[in-house]
């Protein structure tokens, strides 16, 4: 079993979120960077648990330049055998699909997992990408993945319930809350980390179909209006005459 | 130049996320003085109610073999629609079809793609459209550079009136190969009401100390007419289900109405919820950092707040039935 884990660099959740540059830049000014918690916390520990059930490696690979090495040590730190960084900052997500094609497309990997999206972007566009221009299918929003054989069985969130489908691989999942368990990375994972491959692969240059004019804040709240608890039911009639929401 | 509507079904009939859609890619035609034309993929006997939001013409696949839903070949009906008709603007919502529909036809076409949209394209200077990014906490601008472009709209954005009109219906069945997923099973959630498509909602936190004290919750959340919802811990804890959990991890929803309970409001929780757009927040502590992003605030034990809340809501619906 050869698993692919793609994995994003995000802002921390709790960063402090400001723009530069006549508002046209992330201020990444005192702004700690994590792997994208869905990549994580889902997908690369799903990828781990299928390698320790069937054998084989789990790869993790990362479009961007070399100040993402530490979150891609944070993630051989959890686990992953081996790493692959293509050279490039990607400007949208086709730009980033494009080059993870190119370099994956001829290893022969029965699975590539990935977060349902980035908690920066928020695109959920990254794995439906890949599985096109790899011409593979893809199962999106996936709960549960389980592995038996060339068959991949996968539950996964649909409007209003859940769906269980069965796949051949290879296979494109995007992984959502409930497909595993996040790990803390321990005191040997993050030693054996430092000596593992973490190769450096040239980008081909693909093109980008978007790029970001500018970036906005969304406009301050007002006061909050209180209501004394004692007349808590005055809310109901607030929220008809005034919010005009019921 | 025209412009191709996906519209999404549930049950057989059009979903109201479609109406909205369609009722957006029209004005923009409208504004183009171009067409809109709808595809609808699988079985759906209302097509035709599209006509009344601004579709004139609606492409129904209604082959039998769609009626499984596979992104890989929805996205090539979608593709072939675009090139019958030589749309230039491809419109999804984004929900859990659109988003995995919108990413393949944008890889398909190599056209550029805003997920997420939540507003009308600006064709001041270019094609540049508004979506909220990092989680909520702020919007960006994206200028799509490619000749065809692709949009997948956030449902609850922008107005979805019916314009009136009518559309007409054609069957549209291309060859495009067999699907390769395989649906075993199908499991609908207990609730009538799916969060994500509440236009209230009703949600609960650590401020509740267990789960045998949810009936509260779930009463007034049923005399609002809304869905119930949770935080994460409340989550992690087993004490709801996981679908429940709204916040930057779980589900992001942008009802009209959000009730917090107990819910003291980190960053993260805010983050899935911040859009929303009237936001009532009931805690204890005075201090509870979620009063700030709050229209409306009791400070107070929710145990005495929710009942008396319930009382008026049961008040007010037995007034105004």
């Amino acid at each position: 079993m050869k698993i692919l884990v793609c994995i994003s660099k995000a802002p921390d959740t709790t960063a402090k979120i400001a723009f530069t540059n006549n508002n046209t830049e992330f201020d990444t000014n005192g702004v700690q960077f994590i792997v994208n918690p869905y990549d994580e916390w889902y997908a690369l520990v799903r990828g781990l648990e299928l390698k320790e059930q069937l054998g084989g490696s789990v790869t993790v690979l990362n479009v961007g330049t070399a100040e993402n090495d530490p979150i891609i040590r944070k993630a051989l730190a959890i686990g992953a055998d081996e790493a692959v960084r293509i050279d490039v900052n990607p400007t949208d997500a086709l730009q980033a699909s494009k080059e993870i094609t190119a370099y994956a497309k001829s290893e022969g990997f029965d699975i590539i997992l990935l977060g349902k999206e980035t908690i920066d972007y928020n695109g959920s566009q990254m794995g439906a990408m890949i599985s096109e221009l790899m011409d593979l299918p893809y199962v999106s929003l996936a709960t549960k993945l389980d592995v038996n054989g060339n068959t991949a069985t996968v539950s996964r969130d649909i409007q209003g319930g859940t769906e269980i489908v069965e796949v051949s691989t290879p296979v494109v999942i995007s992984a959502a809350k409930g497909m595993a368990e996040a790990r803390i990375p321990n005191m040997r994972g993050i030693m054996a980390a430092r000596t593992k491959p973490l190769n450096v692969v040239a980008a081909t240059g693909a093109a980008a179909a978007t790029t970001i004019s500018n970036y906005e804040l969304p406009p301050a709240k007002g006061d909050c209006h209180y209501i004394d608890a004692e007349n808590a039911g005055e809310l109901i009639e607030l929220l008809h005459n005034e919010a005009k929401v019921i | 130049m025209s412009i191709l509507i996906y519209a999404n079904t549930a049950n057989g009939k059009i979903h109201k996320s479609a109406l909205e859609a369609v009722a957006y890619g029209s004005k923009i035609a409208k504004d183009m003085g171009t067409n809109t034309t709808a595809i609808v993929v699988g079985a759906c006997d209302d097509a035709d109610t599209l006509g009344e939001f601004g579709a004139t013409k609606v492409l129904h696949a209604n082959d039998t073999k769609f009626n499984s839903f596979d992104p890989s070949v929805y996205a090539k009906l979608v593709t072939a629609a675009v090139e019958a008709e030589g749309a230039d603007i491809i419109i999804f919502s984004h929900d859990y079809t659109g988003k995995s529909i919108a990413p393949r036809v944008s890889a398909r076409l190599d056209a550029g793609l805003v997920s997420g949209a939540v507003d009308y394209p600006n064709t001041n200077n270019g094609f540049t459209i508004r979506k909220a990014v990092f989680s909520g906490k702020a919007f960006a601008n994206i200028s799509i550079t490619t000749d065809k472009k692709v949009i997948s709209l956030l449902p609850n954005s922008v107005d979805k009136s019916p314009v009136g009109g009518s559309a007409s219906v054609e069957t549209f069945n291309p060859e495009v190969g067999a699907s390769t997923v395989m649906v075993k099973e199908v499991v609908k959630e207990s609730t009538d009401l799916p969060l994500t498509e509440a236009e209230k909602v009703v949600s609960a936190g650590r401020g509740l100390k267990g789960p045998e004290n949810w009936e509260m919750v779930e009463d007034l959340a049923k005399a609002l007419g809304a869905a119930t919802a949770c935080s994460r811990p409340v989550s992690d804890m087993d004490w709801r289900p996981h679908h429940e959990h709204v916040g930057q991890t779980g589900v992001a929803i942008r009802p009209n109405l959000y009730i917090a309970i107990g819910i003291s409001g980190a960053i993260q929780h805010l983050a899935g919820v911040n859009q929303s757009k009237t936001i009532v927040v009931i805690n204890n502590d005075p201090e509870a950092p979620f009063f700030k992003s709050a229209n409306y605030g009791i400070v107070g034990d929710a145990f005495e707040v929710v009942p008396k809340l319930l009382e008026a809501a049961k008040a007010f619906n037995a007034a105004n039935h």
